[in-house]
């Protein structure tokens, strides 16, 4: 209760957030709102919020990685090399691609764990190889071109309307189904349950939401159908963060390492497999980068992007002192972060801008983490 | 009394650091449902021996026995695999779970032919644990950031007795405690006894041994120095023992008699 409670004010903040942003550049340019302009969004959000959904699980574990946009870029650099100079299939160059990914987090984890070095200066030392190895891949043209149409399509179809409204229903059945599962399971062991209003009421708002977002989408081209991947991506994060074994070991090591190693919890193993994970996910944000641009440059993933990830999973509502986070966080702070970028874009703002703005929102969300943290520490000391 | 073997014993155990004796010949015993509590100043050799235990540190020589069969611990999982569980000073607990969660820290359940937790599950036996050792603990959801200090020691302490442990190591369980968390921490002590647990309390706090213990053990420079039974004898005896005051007036009774 208390728990759902604390977890629904932290949501309830950035959700207030977003609305603030949302009216507030609705107010200054009408077309904000628009279907075309929140199509637009969905697009551009799909690296960050990608990008995001990987860095939630490592902050959850209490470390951190700064080399997740050298890793999206290396890994579109060998995505289209691979299809443009070698002829690969595009499916066997994603899977190359995801691989690659994986195994320079397991690289950076094994330094990391077996040095005890922190995984902010290891990171911060991979930002660097990758970015070479990346600019050393793409070679001097500066940019691969690709081809490929099934990769050019992953960041430029739509869902049909017809399909968009059946995957719409889905989300909401399958929501409904796993709280019902849920609540047969609590009622078969003996355990309260809430109210049945109450678990209609959220199935409802869900539904409102979910049919809302594809009306609006079907109105335009359609549901994008990087945004549905986005979403499977948080799903299958969530699941894994809160449902299973692995995903309690994290947040366990997230919230102090020691208990978590006395009681026996793989530590290494787990901090190994996580910056893994968190690798092969800033992979796949490469090759959905790499199919917007229809091409891998030497410049994909660099910038701001990687600073911006770390930015919409702290703003998301996802603590950076480890151990508090869920998954859909990144999802959040990644349309706070895009919304921002995205309004400023429509007034004709320049970069300078945009960058100051999200700096300052992170600041504030940084604060916020902060503030609530010392709160609970100030509770426990004194109960 | 009829002769038990003890779930836990130790005969002669040495423990050096480099030149420095920890432990020389140490024996100590442990019986189920029996409360010890292992006493001395510090540098006493408490810690090294309760170290030894639970499988921090290696012994150097003499034996340890479970159940009367001799055993080496290796290492805090191959003690807990034995069956000996330690709940230290600093409480190992994580902050941002919930006390189900804490409670199977480690060893969490699975539901049938899946890879999903069986969350559902976990509550309600820990739930069945919590009603019968610790019923002043509140709802399983509750964040531990959110509990008092007796709390969590209780959650600390009842992780033992979930996973059915034989022997369970208290290193100073109410060092940080108010009154009335102390009293209830001893009470949850008793309980565990009762189920027919061994349990070794380590303590500097004389009102504690003499509350809760059923024997005393005394270490002094790393060497046995006295058993005792709070019924039977004094709270000035058994500190007499861990400063050695006793010896040192024999001693100089005798010098005095010479002279």
């Amino acid at each position: 209760m208390k728990l759902a409670r604390t977890a629904a004010s932290g949501t309830g903040t950035v959700l207030i957030g977003l609305i603030v942003v949302w009216v507030f550049f609705q107010s200054l340019n009408a077309n904000f709102l628009s279907a075309r302009n929140l199509s637009n969004l969905l697009l551009q959000i799909a690296v960050l919020g990608t990008l995001a959904v990987g860095m939630v699980m490592v902050l959850i574990l209490g470390e951190i990685d700064l080399s997740v946009g050298a890793i999206a870029g290396v890994s579109a650099a060998m995505l289209a090399l691979l299809i443009t100079d070698h002829g690969w299939p595009a499916w066997a160059a994603v899977v190359a691609a995801l691989a690659l990914g994986a195994v320079i987090g397991v690289i950076h984890a094994v330094v990391i764990t077996a040095a005890g070095i922190p995984s902010f200066i290891i990171t911060l030392a991979g930002l660097l190889v990758w970015q070479g190895v990346q600019l050393w891949l793409v070679g001097d043209g500066g940019q691969i071109p690709i081809r490929d149409q099934a990769i050019r399509s992953i960041a430029s179809s739509y869902l049909v309307p017809g399909f968009g409204w059946v995957v719409a229903v889905l989300v909401v059945a399958g929501f409904a189904g796993v709280r019902l599962v849920r609540r047969n399971r609590r009622i078969s062991h003996g355990l309260t349950v809430a109210p049945t209003t109450t678990e209609a009421a959220a199935v409802a708002a869900v539904a409102v939401v979910v049919l809302a977002i594809t009306w609006v989408l079907n109105s335009y081209f359609g549901i994008p159908w990087v945004f549905v991947l986005l979403l499977a991506l948080v799903a299958a994060g969530g699941v894994l963060m809160t449902g299973t074994t692995f995903g309690r070991h994290v947040i366990a090591i997230g919230g102090n390492r020691e208990a978590a190693r006395r009681a026996g919890i793989p530590v290494r193993r787990t901090v190994i497999l996580v910056f893994a994970l968190i690798s092969a996910i800033a992979a796949l944000a490469g090759i959905i980068e790499a199919s917007r641009q229809f091409s891998a440059s030497n410049a994909l993933g660099g910038g701001t992007l990687q600073l911006n990830a770390i930015a919409a999973a702290v703003i998301g509502g996802t603590s950076l002192f480890g151990g508090r986070g869920r998954i859909y966080h990144a999802i959040l702070g990644a349309l706070v972060v895009g919304s921002v970028q995205n309004g400023l874009d429509l007034l004709g703002e320049p970069a300078a801008v945009k960058n100051i703005a999200t700096g300052v929102i992170l600041v504030v969300a940084v604060v916020l983490d902060a503030v609530s943290r010392r709160r609970r520490l100030a509770r426990g000391a004194t109960e | 009394m009829r002769p038990v073997t003890p779930t836990l014993e130790l005969r002669g155990v040495v423990k050096r650091y480099g030149h420095v004796a920890a432990l020389t010949d140490v024996d100590f015993t442990a019986t189920a449902g029996e409360v010890v509590a292992l006493v001395g100043d510090n540098g006493a050799g408490k810690s090294t021996l309760i170290k030894a235990i639970a499988g921090t540190h290696r012994i150097d020589g003499g034996r340890i026995l479970l159940d009367g069969a001799p055993v080496t611990i290796g290492s805090p999982t191959e003690a807990s695999a034995l069956g000996i569980e330690t709940v230290y000073q600093d409480l190992a607990l994580c902050d941002n779970l919930d006390v189900t969660a804490n409670l199977y820290l480690g060893r969490e359940k699975r539901r049938k032919r899946s890879l999903l937790l069986d969350r559902e599950g976990m509550q309600a036996h820990a739930a069945a644990v919590i009603a019968d050792l610790a019923a002043h603990l509140p709802v399983l959801d509750t964040p531990v950031s959110a509990l008092s200090g007796g709390q969590r020691q209780a959650i600390a302490v009842s992780r033992a007795a979930l996973w059915g442990s034989k022997i369970v190591l208290l290193d100073e369980p109410t060092a940080a405690l108010g009154v009335a968390q102390t009293v209830m921490v001893y009470e949850l002590i008793r309980r565990l006894r009762d189920r027919g647990l061994a349990i070794v309390v380590i303590s500097h706090n004389m009102a504690d041994v003499f509350a809760v213990a059923d024997r005393v053990t005394v270490l002094r420079l790393g060497r046995n120095a006295g058993e005792f039974r709070p019924g039977a004898d004094s709270t000035d005896d058994v500190v007499a023992a861990i400063t050695g005051s006793r010896e040192l007036d024999r001693a100089r009774n005798e010098s005095g008699e010479n002279a």
